[in-house]
């Protein structure tokens, strides 16, 4: 399936999006999953449940403890252990686990990974007591072949996050909902300062950040049917050169460091860029950085809006010996208000809840003082493409656009390769 | 075999003198099947772990290699599918031509540099065992903190050897991130992190060398270059087939310096067997293609192996 673009309006959006979400993921949606036996519950005795996940990584270690701590409190009966790694070795422990017969007895995954291990049958069907505390469409998204197979656990998006001294000390106008691309090429050319290090954008040149510029320049990845990749478009060539173009101009390239980990991060949080493109789940760690003058905008668009939205769900491994107690776990650490409370407060990632008026006190924390542009995002959303083949095309689109930015291909070349080998993937 | 035949290595030779004698009776056969008894319980310790982590292994990738296996779900069997997809996917010349070429850059290197380490501290000189012990220094470092090293000091905007190349007006390559130089410099540090490994034996036989043959030799009148040529290379030759040996089987496996330093990249350029097997099989979830082509990296060892103990017999002076 492609991305779909929807147009509704701020919390509204919400619902939206998530919908468009489950069409995405019961469209690709084959094999069945085994449900497990039920646990034994024992009251006298007390049940580990283990938990994997990447989404606490990197700052929000304590606040998953405080979480954990709060269920374990409500639930004598239950310890909860938790392993937290980094996003980047994540999938590749979580498959090896999975073949192994170790993995944990819960364990998130992102949206675009849930349909390799729901077609596969790792995951348990789960019971769910309190549905209605989900966002319908989100829930929706997490079931597969009508079986529940996980629950939402967050969803976020990203923005285009701006330093606040550059753009006054360049005498500009803050960037606006109303950007386009022309606009932010602008500001960008005239805030990268080479001599004093400084660099105007950063925009990552990878699968996440090219699907959705070509959904802003108006392409498509995939044909309706899903059977052939269709991005080596005029569209799609816009939306790579616009990507590519940077490097080297207004942005750092390979041999700068760019794609390294933590890179773009240090590099905003050092002052020394303008405007960078990433995920709300930055705003935590920014908001620690002493002296740092900065705020959010909707990204740019080209001949439309549409900006990324990222959902993390939650599910129980076919294998666990304790699924109810597991379940149990997994409703807590998704929909109480434990959790409500404490990703809102820490401004991680936001809660999948149904009640969208909990989300009003987000708004409510500063820095950053434009936070309605997280809501205004969710207007226009891109979804990213999901094939079973997932990372291997991921892989490919990020490698012919490294070759377009090194110059080794045109970005015509580049686009046309990938588009077969990604063709190629879903026969 | 018999005892008579003066095999080439030493360890053999001792297990068949003991086959040899128990040829001669029913009492020194008693003895020689007690004796064996012994050999095998003195092998268990290390037999036991070979067998759980190597021929397992082995013979549970020979089944994986015939099945398609996305690590989470069952297996399917597909015969010998995955061996007809990898012989004919150019990706797998690639992978198989970008090893040829690392070892066909690395084996010279590091036999060259090993041996000129090695003739310069059989000298005698101060600070000798310093010098010896810093040159293995890199040998039994961690891969993951040399090739991080080697990373910075190749870094193509700001490292130490573009600076210096730069300082004297040569050309800065683009290392890593030009497809070009990125084998070139996996090869480099290679070379330099195993140097102190070659020079170490290639050192043991180069003392190994009579004195008297070099006096001889020196009273007759040679020069220091006949002198090398002619008695120091046929001498060391048993060092210089193992250190190939070795150095050849490492090099069709090098995988921890591709991983850190370049990842394969860029575009592919100096992604090498192992470093294909490892995305086959942990990126995407394609294990039985990943076994086989272990099963086909294994032949071409074992086919290189066998070739160079044949032709050993032509270069390598055992006397």
């Amino acid at each position: 399936m492609s991305f779909r673009t929807t147009s509704h309006r701020t919390r509204g959006a919400v619902l939206g999006v998530s919908a468009a979400l489950a069409l995405t993921l019961t469209a690709c949606s084959q094999g069945s999953a085994t449900a497990p036996q039920t646990g034994d519950g024992d009251a006298d005795q007390k049940v580990t449940v283990t938990y994997m996940n990447f989404s606490a990584n990197g700052g929000h270690e304590a606040d998953l403890d405080a979480i954990v701590a709060a269920f374990e409190d409500a639930n004598p009966d239950i310890d909860v252990q938790v392993e937290t790694l980094p996003y980047a070795d994540y999938f590749t422990k979580l498959l090896t686990s999975v073949a192994g017969g170790t993995v944990s007895d819960t364990f998130e995954l992102n949206f675009e990974n849930f349909v390799t291990y729901a077609a596969n049958g790792a995951l348990a069907e789960l019971t769910v007591e309190n549905a209605d505390a989900y966002t319908p469409s989100l829930l929706e998204s997490f079931s597969h072949d009508g079986a529940q197979l996980g629950l939402p656990a967050s969803f976020s998006n990203v923005v285009l996050f701006y330093n606040t001294d550059l753009f006054d000390a360049a005498g500009l106008a803050y960037p606006t909902a109303d950007w386009t691309w022309a606009d932010e090429q602008a500001a960008a050319e005239k805030l990268t300062d080479r001599a004093a290090g400084v660099w105007g954008d950063y925009q990552p040149i990878s699968f996440h950040e090219f699907y959705k510029a070509l959904a802003q320049a108006g392409g498509e990845f995939f044909d309706a049917e899903q059977t052939a990749a269709t991005f080596a478009s005029p569209e799609g060539i816009e939306a790579a050169t616009w990507l590519v173009g940077k490097s080297g101009t207004t942005m750092p390239t390979e041999a700068d460091g760019a794609g390294t980990a933590d890179f773009d991060t240090d590099l905003f949080k050092a002052g020394k860029l303008g405007m960078w493109h990433s995920g709300i789940w930055m705003f935590g760690g920014l908001a620690e950085v002493e002296g740092l003058g900065w705020d959010i905008a909707v990204e740019p668009g080209h001949t439309q809006k549409a900006s990324a939205l990222f959902a993390n769900g939650v599910a129980v491994s076919a294998k666990s010996a304790h699924p109810e107690e597991a379940t149990r776990w997994l409703e807590f650490l998704t929909a109480s208000d434990t959790t409500v409370t404490t990703r809102l407060a820490t401004s991680w990632e936001l809660p999948p809840v149904a009640d969208q008026s909990l989300l009003d006190s987000y708004l409510d924390v500063t820095p950053p003082a434009n936070r309605a542009a997280v809501f205004d995002s969710l207007d226009a959303v891109a979804l990213p493409p999901v094939i079973e083949s997932q990372q291997e095309m991921q892989d490919i689109v990020g490698e012919e656009l490294a070759n377009a930015a090194a110059g080794r291909k045109t970005v015509e070349q580049a686009l046309t390769d990938a588009q077969t080998r990604v063709t190629a993937l879903l026969g | 075999m018999s005892a008579s035949t003066a095999p080439s290595l030493a360890p053999r030779a001792t297990v068949d003198t003991a086959v040899g004698r128990a040829r001669r009776g029913p009492a020194s056969r008693r003895r020689g099947l007690k004796h064996a008894g012994w050999v095998l319980l003195f092998l268990l310790p290390s037999a036991i772990p070979l067998i759980a982590f190597v021929l397992v292994p082995m013979v549970g990738s020979a089944w994986v290699s015939l099945h398609r296996w996305n690590l989470i779900s069952g297996m399917e069997w597909v015969g010998l599918d995955n061996y007809a997809k990898l012989l004919g996917d150019p990706t797998t010349r690639k992978v198989f031509g970008n090893t040829l070429m690392y070892i066909a850059g690395y084996l010279p290197l590091v036999y060259v540099g090993g041996l000129g380490l090695a003739l310069l501290l059989n000298q005698a000189f101060r600070g000798r065992s310093f010098f010896r012990a810093a040159y293995f220094l890199p040998v039994v470092t961690s891969w993951v903190v040399v090739a991080l090293v080697w990373q910075w000091l190749l870094n193509p905007s700001n490292g130490l050897v573009n600076q210096a190349l730069g300082a004297i007006g040569l050309p800065e390559p683009g290392w890593w991130t030009d497809p070009t130089w990125a084998l070139p410099s996996v090869v480099l540090a290679s070379a330099w992190k195993d140097l102190g490994f070659v020079m170490v034996i290639l050192l043991a036989g180069l003392q190994a060398i009579p004195g008297d043959v070099m006096e001889a030799a020196r009273m007759d009148g040679a020069n220091a270059w006949q002198r090398f040529r002619s008695i120091t290379l046929p001498l060391l030759s048993p060092s210089t087939f193992f250190v190939v040996v070795i150095s050849l089987v490492n090099g069709f496996q090098v995988f921890d310096q591709v991983y850190v330093m370049t990842g394969g990249g860029p575009s592919g350029a100096s992604q090498v067997v192992v470093g294909q097997i490892y995305d086959l099989t942990f990126r995407y979830g394609r294990a039985g293609e990943a076994s086989a082509l272990s099963w086909l990296l294994f032949a071409l060892i074992l086919g290189v192996t066998a070739f160079q103990l044949h032709g050993q017999k032509r270069w390598v002076n055992h006397a």
